[in-house]
């Protein structure tokens, strides 16, 4: 099946945005980004290099995927991070995590929760914790509020946004909201039907 | 331990009662259990019978080349019959005749090489097709399941591919409860042995008259044996067959779906 069809966009550091209808390909776009997939033709350059050469595990590190259905291991909220730390042979200690916790907006009480028994909202911002324990310079988040009410949602923004200016993260978001993307993104990608049909500065871009 | 039975064809029939009855009462209760009942006890005699004299043959001649083709035929049949199971599995053929090659292998050698049998097709053929057998059962249950696990766990193995983990990493969890499952059996049926279960090679030789104390140390012998084999068979297959998920960029081959 054909996902992408002669898409070309250009990301820079900071906060972007792939906005476009659901089934338009920009889910596909992050799967390329962190190589859980190649495409058939043409290349994916990151800092001016094709992905293909890079090692695919150091860079899905460095350039890591959210993926938009939460999907943590077995066992608590601090189990995870550990895990996820310890792929880059590095231990978190207890204050470790909670400050990973802290960045993700959860409680330090979350770290003995089970991980699998969360809120979705809350297991998104656990596989978001999970991430942070490995420090990367890229965060591809993909939907990170679809299944979330408002309160929550605003929550998840407001963590986007700290990331961004505190951690100094950049930032892939996937979204269908536009809206969304204007709140947060200072470049934004329009993606549709597997096509690129625009990419630019929020104001101008959305002014159009 | 080689006290005669002679059985004739008509007692062999006439222990088919206890499968008429139940017949009987599947087509009462419309169990539609017949057909399949059926096909097994014309299956079994057809192959046992055949099996029979081709051993018989084997035993006649005594030369070690036909027990070692036996032997090689039985691998690959169980590899075919296995591959049927594990149809959710990428490329599942070479992990099983791995698998159940190196089972059939070190079982037969390590009871040679220990001296518990002598090097003579009467004992090697039963014992490799024992093995062959119970690690064919053992690598297609540990398959069917990965292959389960990694459809139901897709997201799960992606987003840890995602953190950077390797392939073995991201499905350690599916591996070992496809393995547990492949082996679950045949370790429980060794706990129980000899309270709720006699095993057949120990039936075998108290119907043929040898002495129990005899018997159970055979039996022991085959038990463990057959444990190690089981357990190698189902760590083999599982561990070579999982990697078949799997690109060489560690990307999973059939990515969840969106």
């Amino acid at each position: 099946m054909q996902v992408l069809d002669g898409l070309t966009a250009r990301i820079p550091a900071g906060v972007s945005s792939l906005v476009g209808p659901s089934g338009s390909g920009k889910s596909t776009v992050l799967r390329l980004l962190n190589r859980l997939a190649d495409p058939d033709s043409g290349a994916v350059r990151y800092r001016g290099e094709d992905v293909r050469d890079v090692d695919a595990l150091g860079l899905r590190r460095e350039v890591m995927l959210v993926p938009q259905q939460p999907a943590l291991l077995e066992g608590t909220v601090a189990d995870n991070v550990e895990f996820a730390a310890s792929l880059a042979g590095r231990s978190v200690s207890e204050a470790g995590v909670e400050a990973l916790l802290g960045h993700a907006g959860l409680d330090p009480s979350f770290a003995d929760r089970d991980g699998l028994r969360l809120s979705v909202g809350e297991k998104q911002r656990a596989m978001l914790a999970r991430a942070l324990a490995l420090e990367p310079r890229v965060l591809l988040l993909d939907e990170p509020t679809s299944a979330l009410d408002g309160e929550a949602r605003d929550a998840i923004e407001a963590t986007i946004a700290m990331l961004a200016s505190e951690l100094d993260v950049s930032i892939v978001l996937v979204t269908h909201d536009i809206e969304q993307a204007r709140r947060l993104a200072s470049w934004i990608v329009r993606v549709e039907a597997g096509h690129s049909i625009g990419e630019g500065c929020a104001e101008e871009l959305l002014r159009a | 331990m080689t006290v005669g039975i002679d059985l004739s064809l008509g007692q062999v029939a006439a222990s088919l009662v206890l499968v008429l009855i139940a017949v009987a009462i599947s087509r009462r209760s419309h169990a539609d259990l017949e057909a399949d009942m059926g096909i097994a006890v014309l299956r079994s005699f057809v192959q046992l019978t055949a099996i029979g004299y081709v051993i018989q043959v084997i035993f006649d001649d005594g030369s070690l080349a036909l027990v070692l083709a036996l032997l090689v035929v039985m691998v690959g049949f169980g590899t075919l019959t296995a591959r049927g199971r594990a149809r959710k599995v990428p490329s599942p053929t070479l992990p099983l005749l791995v698998a159940l090659s190196i089972a059939a292998v070190s079982t037969v050698g390590l009871v040679v090489a220990l001296g518990i049998f002598e090097p003579e097709a009467r004992y090697l053929v039963p014992v490799g097709g024992m093995v062959i057998g119970n690690a064919m059962t053992a690598s297609a249950v540990a398959l069917n399941r990965l292959g389960d696990e990694f459809t139901q766990a897709a997201p799960q193995i992606e987003a840890t591919l995602a953190l950077g983990a390797t392939a073995s990493q991201a499905s350690r969890p599916q591996v070992r409860n496809a393995l547990r499952s492949g082996t679950i059996a045949l370790v429980d049926s060794t706990k129980t042995t000899g309270l709720i279960f006699f095993p057949g090679t120990m039936v075998g030789m108290l119907l043929a008259g040898a002495e129990p104390i005899d018997a159970v140390r055979l039996q022991l012998i085959l038990l463990w044996v057959l444990l190690g084999a089981v357990a190698i068979s189902a760590l083999v297959s599982t561990t070579l067959a999982y990697r078949g998920f799997f690109t060489d960029a560690q990307q999973l081959r059939d990515p969840p779906p969106p």
